[in-house]
């Protein structure tokens, strides 16, 4: 049994590449201000220190060469995890992502491949304004050939980034920057909470696994499915929980493959179903999932699927909370979903 | 500063910084020759009688603090306390909306601390007409532009009178009628759009210029290369800029490759001239911006211009420098403060002296002061007045289409 320790997320994920980084040799960790510096949230805070500059290091500003070079290695084996500083900066690599990481085991029929992790920082709520707050996940889940996942938790956070580093896969990891150092569920006006008070905050110290596909049932219910990750999952709990609805909530961890097998079963029991993403509505994730429910679910719904989501706007800064699919919205969706 | 691998094993390097917290400062390593100064070439050689300036330094102001060398572009005394003036002006200001910040007035906030000369002395080098693309820590160019100061800070405060309406970070200014583009949070983007400003101007026949900046970290991106090929390749009446203010947050300039060139030998690669300025000289910073502005309005296109400065204090609000340089680089930098510098020099000249100095800075703090309270009172970003929330569905499109208006009313604005 190994032992446990309270962590933020940042911490888990710190302790994450720590543990690969001593476990395998071919693992490395860059990105901008990533080696000395740590990050600038933290994630790698310590560990050049601990592993070597060849290992943990900095690399210029350019998130295209940050990818083709995390490409470079992986393909020449080692097993790279790359920093990009905000989600919203992985656009000049967006172009190695779509037509290269992605391709390569298909059109070198697996010959070469790149089994690496990119990470990156998502999502609103800190005040970031347009290019420090985007979920910009559905561009990628619409890309055959890698691996999408967000985290909710410090556990899962660690638990899936080992996953993805030890995946024959190239996985791109987003992290919801607001849940960084504790559980947000959407009250802006409610003291920041802690992850020391929460079960996920109890991680492991050593080597574990969350495996990559695999969603996770937070809350059992019956009236209704909500199907959620990253922030969104804390604002769906507070939710149901202050309204009394015995909704089932599922952190859906893994975007690319989502696990529709948990989702069917729950939708299929609750005939009801609501999904939640921070990200804009048109062309969302959540237009995918509802697709596949309403496939698959079709004779056992009883109302139709609604999604609550940012809109279709960038993120504007003074507007943050009435951007924000908050806890008065989710609600409201649940509710007429039950009525209806 | 060489890096050679250990003999016997190979290996790939990652270059550090001479100095890191707990070590002197040492900039022995950046080449700044600065006996030597940079001869001033005609402003309309060819680009390749310009590229042994990449290795020296334009310089005007010497340590003695006068005004010396080819380079003087002669200001007259009114146009030196006017830079001056700029240059306090911005410091205040940038001091006291961090001090905002830290209040929580402000989200968020970025001074240009140490590097105020390189807007300033461009500011007033370029004609009005002249098309800027800065980016984020050129806040000096509208203060050369005499923008409206309040209206800066309700940008900043996000409040009612933010003409961008809240949608900004604060120092993301956007001025039109300045000829002032809209700066963006996305490192490097703006490069290559002044070259494609610069084209249009000159489709039309138009005698501006456009002038972009981008720090030394951010050549790294392609959009940097981009620039510099196409203002090449077109021959656009475009001035690039690189502020090498030598870190790019945590990382020193050596991770951006200024440890095995200097930025301005960029140019040589894609066959543009360049020079490489003392960039806290108010004087050397003006006139590299004429000399390049005049070559460009000749139609002899693109210079890129490495200012070679420091910056001298956090990166932003959010940053803490004392986890990754000396405490005392700031005070070590070989280059001096460019207030300091352009004071002493109109000192020299019996133009200036220690009380004005003092009226001015008083004056030019209780203006800012004035200027926030004023600008406060059309509302502050956490407790309003803003804009309607309605507008945070306007300007997506020209015209609202239906899912927006649709959403809109979902919100209930
Ligand atoms: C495309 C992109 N990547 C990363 C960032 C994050 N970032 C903001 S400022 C900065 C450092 C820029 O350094 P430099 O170009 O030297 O400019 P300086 O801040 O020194 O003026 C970084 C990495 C960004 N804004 N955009
Ligand atoms: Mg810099």
């Amino acid at each position: 049994m190994s032992d446990s320790a309270k962590m933020t997320m940042i911490q888990a994920i710190n302790s994450a590449h720590d543990v690969l980084l001593e476990n395998d040799e071919r693992v490395c960790a860059f990105g901008e201000d990533a080696g000395y510096f740590g990050g600038v949230f933290g994630c790698t805070q310590g560990l050049q220190e601990k592993h070597g500059k060849s290992r943990v290091f900095d690399t210029p500003i350019n998130e295209a060469a940050i990818v083709a070079m995390a490409i470079g290695m992986a393909a020449n084996g080692m097993r790279p995890i790359a920093e990009i500083q905000f989600a919203d900066y992985i656009f000049p690599g967006f172009d190695q992502i779509v037509s290269e990481l992605s391709r390569l085991r298909f059109r070198t029929a697996g010959q070469f491949t790149a089994p690496l992790v990119l990470r990156t920082p998502c999502g609103g709520g800190i005040y970031g304004g347009q290019t420090h707050s985007m979920s910009p996940e559905s561009f990628f889940t619409h890309i055959p050939g890698i691996k999408v996942a967000m985290p909710s938790n410090p556990y899962d956070a660690k638990g899936m980034l080992i996953a993805a580093s030890e995946s024959e896969d190239p996985v791109l990891m987003f992290e919801p920057k607001r849940l960084y150092n504790g559980p947000f569920d959407g009250d802006p006006h409610k003291p920041a909470l802690s992850w020391s008070k929460h079960e996920k905050g109890e991680v492991p110290t050593g080597h574990y696994t969350v495996p990559l596909g695999k969603a996770d049932i937070v809350r059992k219910g019956d009236a209704l499915s909500v199907v959620a990750y990253g922030t969104m999952v804390h604002v769906a709990l507070a939710s149901a929980r202050l309204a009394g609805i015995d909704a089932e909530i599922i952190d859906l961890r893994t975007l690319v493959p989502y696990d529709m097998e948990t989702i069917a079963k729950s939708v299929n029991k609750t005939g009801r179903c609501v999904v939640l993403h921070e990200a804009p509505r048109t062309g969302g994730f959540g237009a995918e999932l509802i697709a596949q429910i309403q496939e698959d679910c079709f004779y056992a719904l009883e109302a139709p699927v609604k999604r609550v989501t940012g809109w279709d706007t960038p993120y504007p800064h003074a507007f943050e909370w009435q951007y924000f699919p908050g806890q008065e919205r989710v609600t409201r969706a649940m509710i007429e979903t039950l009525e209806a | 500063m060489t890096h050679a691998p250990s003999s016997n094993t190979l290996g790939f390097i990652v270059p550090e910084p001479a100095a890191r917290p707990g070590d002197t400062p040492d900039f022995s390593s950046i080449g700044l020759k600065l006996d030597s100064p940079a001869p001033r070439p005609d402003p309309m050689c060819p680009a390749s009688d310009t590229h042994t300036l990449a290795n020296s330094l334009v310089r005007v102001l010497n340590d003695e603090h006068e005004a010396q060398g080819e380079w003087n572009p002669g200001l007259s005394a009114k146009d030196l306390r006017k830079g001056l003036h700029i240059m306090l002006k911005t410091r205040l200001y940038d001091v006291r909306m961090f001090k905002l910040q830290r209040q929580g007035k402000l989200s968020f906030y970025m001074k240009s601390m140490g590097e105020e000369a390189v807007a300033a002395a461009a500011g007033m080098a370029l004609r009005y007409e002249d098309m800027l693309f800065p980016s984020y820590r050129q806040q000096g160019l509208l203060f050369a532009r005499d923008r409206d100061m309040v209206d800066m800070i309700c940008h900043c405060l996000s409040n009612q009178r933010d003409n961008l309406k809240g949608r900004q970070l604060p120092v993301h200014y956007t001025w039109k009628e300045g000829n002032f583009f809209s700066i963006s949070g996305n490192l490097g983007t703006q490069f290559p759009q002044a070259v494609g400003w610069a084209m249009a101007s000159a489709a039309r026949g138009e005698d501006t210029v456009t002038a972009s900046w981008i720090g030394d970290g951010t050549t790294a991106e392609g959009d940097f290369h981009g620039a510099c090929t196409l203002a090449s390749v077109y021959n656009a009446p475009v001035i690039l800029n690189v502020v090498n203010n030598q870190w790019a947050i945590s990382s020193f300039s050596g991770i951006a490759g200024g440890n095995n060139a200097t930025f301005a030998a960029k140019a040589i690669g894609y066959g543009l001239p360049c020079l490489r300025v003392d960039g806290n000289d108010f004087l050397a910073v003006y006139a590299a911006t004429g000399w390049a502005a005049e070559r460009a309005r000749a139609g002899h296109g693109a210079t890129l211009i490495e200012t070679v400065t420091y910056r001298a204090d956090a990166h932003s609000t959010s940053d803490d420098p004392s986890r990754y340089r000396p405490k005392e680089e700031a005070a070590a930098w070989p280059l001096g403060d460019p207030i300091e510098r352009l004071k002493n020099h109109l000192i020299n000249l019996g133009e200036w002296d220690e009380s004005r100095h003092e009226a001015l800075t008083e004056a030019l703090t209780k203006e800012v002061q004035a200027n926030y309270k004023k600008a406060e009172s059309y509302g502050t970003l956490r407790e309003g007045p803003h804009a309607p929330v309605s507008s945070m569905f306007e300007d997506v499109y020209a015209e609202q289409p239906w899912h927006l208006r649709r959403q809109r009313q979902d919100l209930g604005v």
